[in-house]
């Protein structure tokens, strides 16, 4: 009975697939193309309408400007940085999320996903205050000399905390997927943990971790709201691209903002693009 | 089986139909809208007829106050006091619908369709931004008495209990070792007069020499270690997180965070500061498209009254009737000179030039060395 059971569902499952839920490719990838632009690609477009009217000369000045690049530097290189300890930091909860029970495991999964719906400017003015060196945190570590808050370490922190959930959720899935019995046979038959991990769990992690890493990055570079506390903004050290943007805009000057939108814009589908790819030829390599 | 799978069949056609249909309505809407909000037109136009012959008002009237953060319990109060006198007045219920944020982001946020009926924000150059997109008439700046400006403001320090670095004027800001907390004026329009008034101290007491006063706000703006985006952003970091000895803030704001935390902080006017303006101006072709003009202007004038006057001196603002002004003695400096901006430096069109866009003398100030 069970396996008379086993058998129909199956059969059904692959009649169902070959008889689509969703009627007509046409049709829907119609209702697809119409929501994408009407939500994300018509928006993105008017970035260039918007600088339709201005001379490239004038772009260039103003994506060129000394003190803009400097932003760059902060923004994309506190964004690398946070993103590659989102990563790490983002395995090691994702594992211990669906490999122990523990208690409050499940309020610990629930947690997660906190950053995303706290409004950015709560999260940023309550890690200011935290890590600041009249706060907490930041007061334990003013004592050896590190100042968190108003500097790029307090810009950094910010980012990985509106990052973390991007990571863990990707790795997640996968990770519980992936069956226990693959490491208790790596391991009967006498490999290390550390090559357990290396050579079965990490390769099996990579590509949902290259995701979680994109996402988190094209976020830490966008993210205005929690970081515009915790950075100090003084020109040259601790200003972010997304301040200088709204100086422009402060300014009246709709084609300087635009023009450094369209560099963040460029940037982080560069990044986001390059892991695509490089999850596509990890995931030929490992399909053999 | 196939009887059980036709039912969700049917089930998804079904629903891609109703999105389709729904897309189709979306598409077609517009049309209807349009055709509606030209009905609207012909109705308002008629009901402005129907006013102009003297007939009855409506019971309620709506109108929208886009306004800038610090206000937010000022306006609160007196939309009560003014909804009383308007219906005691013309037996007509008004509902005023506050919104607050920074000044210059809700000045955009009218250019780009916010159907404010009235603007009550920070900076002169805030409004006018909205006149230069067409939405206010020409000339609301004479259109209210003091500059279109209700109550007034000016730039104080707000110091830690007994003042420890002993900071009485600006030329204390500038000693090695002082902290200041101030915003950019580059994202926060109100930081502009904090500079401004740094920037005249200068002028008048080292001899109105260019190099001299750019020198001063170079030194003043070194002390600076936490440059936030906004005046509210510097308040926390001053109050909430402890940073710096001396926060650069509008006397209303600095009266505030006293009031919350009475004996942490005081208050250190300087010997010369300057007159904030805050404007107010009807956003006229909003008012006309919902005819509600006549209610705006009144609200605007009636900020003028002894009674609203009175309001905004117990929020701290220092009202525009010197009479009612000289009420608030005890709780004002009224001895701090005050230069403004207009007679000191131009207006803000020449401010703004001088000083504040790209390349011009705060930019300057913060270049890198070479």
């Amino acid at each position: 009975m069970p396996k008379r059971a086993m058998g129909t569902n199956t059969g059904r499952s692959i009649r169902r697939r070959r008889n689509q839920v969703i009627p007509g490719f046409g049709l829907s990838m119609g209702v697809t193309i119409f929501m994408l632009s009407l939500i994300v690609l018509i928006p993105l477009a008017s970035v260039f309408v918007v600088l339709s009217g201005a001379t490239p000369q004038e772009i260039w000045k103003a994506i060129t400007d000394p003190q803009t690049v400097s932003t760059y530097k902060v923004s994309f290189a506190c964004a690398g940085i946070a993103s590659v300890v989102n990563v790490v930091f983002g395995i090691l909860l994702a594992w211990i999320i669906t490999r122990y029970k523990f208690p409050l495991r499940r309020v610990l999964d629930g947690l997660i996903e906190l950053p995303f719906a706290l409004p950015t400017a709560v999260a940023g003015i309550s890690l200011t205050t935290l890590y600041s060196d009249k706060g907490w945190i930041g007061g334990f570590f003013a004592k050896f000399g590190v100042m968190i808050s108003y500097t790029t370490i307090g810009i950094t922190i910010a980012m990985i905390f509106i990052g973390i959930p991007f990571v863990v959720r990707s790795i997640q899935p996968v990770l519980e997927k992936l069956d226990p019995q693959y490491d208790e046979a790596a391991s009967v038959l006498g490999a290390s943990k550390a090559r357990i991990f290396f050579k079965i769990i990490f390769p099996e992690i990579t590509p949902a971790a290259l995701t979680g890493f994109g996402l988190a990055f094209a976020r830490a570079i966008g993210e205005y709201g929690s970081v515009v506390f915790i950075a100090g903004n003084i020109p040259w050290k601790t200003q972010i691209t997304p301040l200088i943007i709204k100086s422009k805009l402060e300014q009246f000057n709709y084609t300087a903002a635009t023009s450094i939108a369209l560099v963040m814009i460029i940037f982080a589908f560069c990044v986001l693009f390059g892991i695509n790819t490089l999850q596509a030829r990890i995931n030929r390599i490992a399909q053999g | 089986m196939k009887k059980s799978v036709n039912p969700k069949r049917l089930f998804a056609i079904v629903l891609s139909l109703v999105m389709i249909a729904g897309l189709f309505a979306g598409c077609s809407d517009k049309g209807e809208s349009a055709g509606s909000a030209a009905r609207g037109s012909s109705a308002s136009g008629s009901a402005a007829g129907d006013a102009a012959a003297g007939e009855a008002r409506p019971d309620t009237i709506e109108i929208t106050n886009v306004s800038y953060d610090p206000t937010r319990e000022l306006y609160a109060e007196y939309n009560e006091v003014f909804a009383a006198h308007w219906l005691e007045e013309t037996g007509q219920t008004v509902v005023v619908t506050q919104s607050h944020g920074g000044s210059g982001g809700q000045a955009r946020a009218v250019i780009e369709g916010n159907e404010a009926d009235v603007v009550t924000l920070a900076l002169e150059g805030d409004v006018d931004a909205i006149r230069k997109e067409g939405l206010i008439d020409e000339g609301w700046l004479s259109e209210l008495p003091n500059d279109s400006s209700p109550y007034t403001s000016t730039i104080v320090f707000l110091v830690r209990a007994d003042n420890p670095k002993g900071l009485q004027d600006w030329d204390d800001l500038v000693k090695p070792g002082v902290e200041v907390i101030t915003p950019d004026p580059k994202t926060s329009g109100g930081a502009k007069w904090n500079f401004l008034a740094a920037w005249a101290f200068s002028d008048q007491n080292y001899g109105g020499d260019e190099e001299k006063n750019t020198q001063f706000v170079k030194d003043l703006y070194a002390n600076v270690t936490v440059l936030d985006s906004g005046a509210r952003g510097s308040t926390t970091t001053f109050v909430e997180n402890g940073q710096g000895d001396v926060l650069l803030a509008w006397e209303n704001e600095a009266f505030l965070a006293i009031e919350e935390h009475p004996g942490e902080f005081e208050i250190v006017t300087p010997s010369l500061s300057i007159l904030a303006q805050p404007s107010v101006a009807v956003v006229d072709e909003n008012a006309r498209k919902h005819g509600t003009e006549e209610v705006s202007e009144a609200y605007l004038e009636f900020l003028y009254t002894d009674e609203a006057q009175r309001i905004e001196g117990k929020y701290y603002y220092r009202p525009s009737n010197q009479e009612i002004l000289e009420e608030f003695s005890d709780v004002f400096n009224l001895e701090i000179k005050l230069v403004n901006i207009t007679d000191d430096f131009g207006g803000w069109d020449a401010a703004n030039e001088k000083f504040f866009n790209d390349g011009a003398i705060f930019d300057q100030i913060y270049a890198r060395e070479a």
